[in-house]
């Protein structure tokens, strides 16, 4: 017991000490250099292809090596920065009849479904846009996450002017035309949904009949 | 009466998840899923897998017709209390940064004479079957190690450039999803539909993360390892498959458990 008390102080230390691990090793992280080149080899060394997925995942485009900086606390050079909105903007393809709008009840589907472009899924399997697992949408789903903003009464907040119409189209074809470094994949410009299907989420959106925007419909 | 149990719990989620406005649904699941585990907590079913992998610790297999109770976790040749919380670490035998799964590999393969195919084969069971060996071990040593404070080392130059690799491949976004761990897991309070995602670069989220996996998944009936819990993260990141004992793999375990440093292990845990 009297052994227990002399160590009490000593032990208080350690837990403190330890406590402040996290912030300690994030510093000596930022001390020891990591090689790109290695790392990426190092990468390509630890997965395998699988299915649709293959080892090129691996590799980084341009936006994706410096949006990879940026999130971990480096530096987004401003001529960097402009460079991947205006690639981005300029990846953007309108549609091609002019139409932006398809039918909502489509674009539910396809806001409900998380399926797509993963190891276990194959060249068939049909995409979704999974839009409830990050954005609040329609009242009746109360299962959506937060990790993007509400979406909730989007159309009725916004209107459907030729502006919102188009910006709404340019945001779910690739975020980063407005927001480099977004966290929002990149449904039109990555192709993961096929121009109609993009069509149909515009529609849950803007379609003053959809349950985004009018609660008494079912979605 | 274990059974009567969930059927209550399962009871009790499917009230909670009947049409509900949102923010009261969200904190009645998440008190449903608390109160869930408390109904279980004198009975994960991890326990009976961990009986199964003392039994397998303690048995003589393999071509050299060995048990594995002269295998070194890092706290000296058969010392398996407290080993996982200060896994993975640095070891000089092998000259590498071990995590549990490959150190296990590695006592397999040197100790009982398997090949490293041959026990990395199919490292996890599918749906519905029982454990698999690495499993079954992964849960009995992980489950010697409850209640003692996670001490991920960084005093070996290796150990802390595991450390910078892990924090790098921590925020590395690629894919046609150009996700990374990070677009998930590395601001407060985000959640995924109704599901939370830890901030695993703060050390309170990480803590309570790192100290509960490996875990029972009820939803799959089955303890899944840590390796597992990477690879399936990866799978929903849109990558190709993480291989098993990977160095990336490693490195991203050495990153979450150093930023997890000082919280108390309670692994196996019971997940949803």
């Amino acid at each position: 017991m009297l052994r227990m008390n002399a160590l009490a102080p000593a032990l208080a230390g350690l837990v403190l000490a330890v406590a402040a691990a996290p912030a300690a090793a994030q510093q000596a992280a930022k001390d020891v250099k990591v090689d790109y080149d290695a790392l990426v080899a190092e990468l390509k060394g630890s997965f395998s292809e699988k299915g649709i997925a293959k080892l090129d995942r691996i590799d980084q485009s341009e936006m994706q090596k410096a949006c990879s900086k940026a999130d971990a606390g480096g530096e987004l050079p401003t001529d960097v920065a402009s460079r991947i909105t205006k690639e981005a903007m300029a990846s953007i393809k309108q549609p091609a009849d002019g139409n932006y709008l398809g039918d909502w009840k489509a674009g539910e589907k396809v806001a409900q479904n998380g399926r797509g472009l993963q190891f276990s899924d194959t060249a068939k399997t049909v995409n979704g846009g999974n839009c409830y697992a990050c954005h609040q949408m329609t009242k009746a789903e109360i299962s959506f996450g937060n990790i993007g903003p509400s979406l909730y009464q989007y159309g009725k907040l916004r209107g459907d002017t030729k502006e919102i119409v188009e910006y709404t189209w340019n945001k779910i074809y690739n975020s980063h035309a407005y927001m480099p470094c977004s966290n929002m994949p990149r449904f039109g410009s990555a192709g993961i949904l096929t121009e109609q299907q993009l069509k149909d989420v515009m529609a849950l959106l803007l379609d003053p009949k959809s349950p985004v925007n009018d609660d008494s419909v079912k979605p | 009466m274990k059974e009567m149990r969930m059927a209550a719990a399962c009871m009790v989620f499917a009230a909670l998840l009947s049409g509900q406005p949102a923010a009261a649904a969200e904190s009645d699941t998440a008190q449903g899923i608390a109160q869930y585990r408390e109904m279980l907590s004198d009975g994960n079913p991890a326990e009976l897998i961990e009986m199964t992998g003392e039994d397998l610790w303690k048995e003589k297999r393999g071509p050299k017709n060995a048990s594995l109770e002269q295998c070194d976790l890092g706290q000296g040749p058969g010392t398996v209390k407290g080993a996982y919380a200060h896994m993975p670490r640095y070891f000089k035998d092998a000259d590498k940064v071990m995590d549990l799964e490959t150190r296990l590999v590695y006592c397999m393969v040197n100790l009982q004479g398997f090949t490293a195919e041959e026990v990395t084969k199919k490292p996890f069971s599918g749906a519905g079957q029982y454990s698999t060996d690495m499993e079954s071990l992964v849960a009995y040593v992980v489950a010697q190690s409850r209640g003692m404070t996670i001490a991920v080392p960084q005093g070996h130059a290796k150990e802390r450039e595991a450390y910078a690799r892990g924090h790098e491949i921590f925020y590395y976004r690629g894919g046609p999803y150009d996700f990374s761990c990070a677009s998930c897991h590395s601001r407060d309070n985000q959640r995924i539909r109704l599901q939370d995602l830890p901030n695993l670069t703060k050390a309170e989220p990480a803590r309570a993360a790192f100290s509960t996996w490996p875990a029972y998944r009820v939803s799959q009936g089955a303890v899944r390892s840590m390796q597992w819990r990477l690879n399936d993260c990866f799978r929903q990141q849109r990558m190709p498959e993480l291989k098993y004992g990977s160095q990336a793999s490693i490195d991203l375990t050495v990153y979450l458990g150093v930023n997890a440093n000082g919280g108390a292990m309670s692994a196996p845990a019971l997940k949803r």
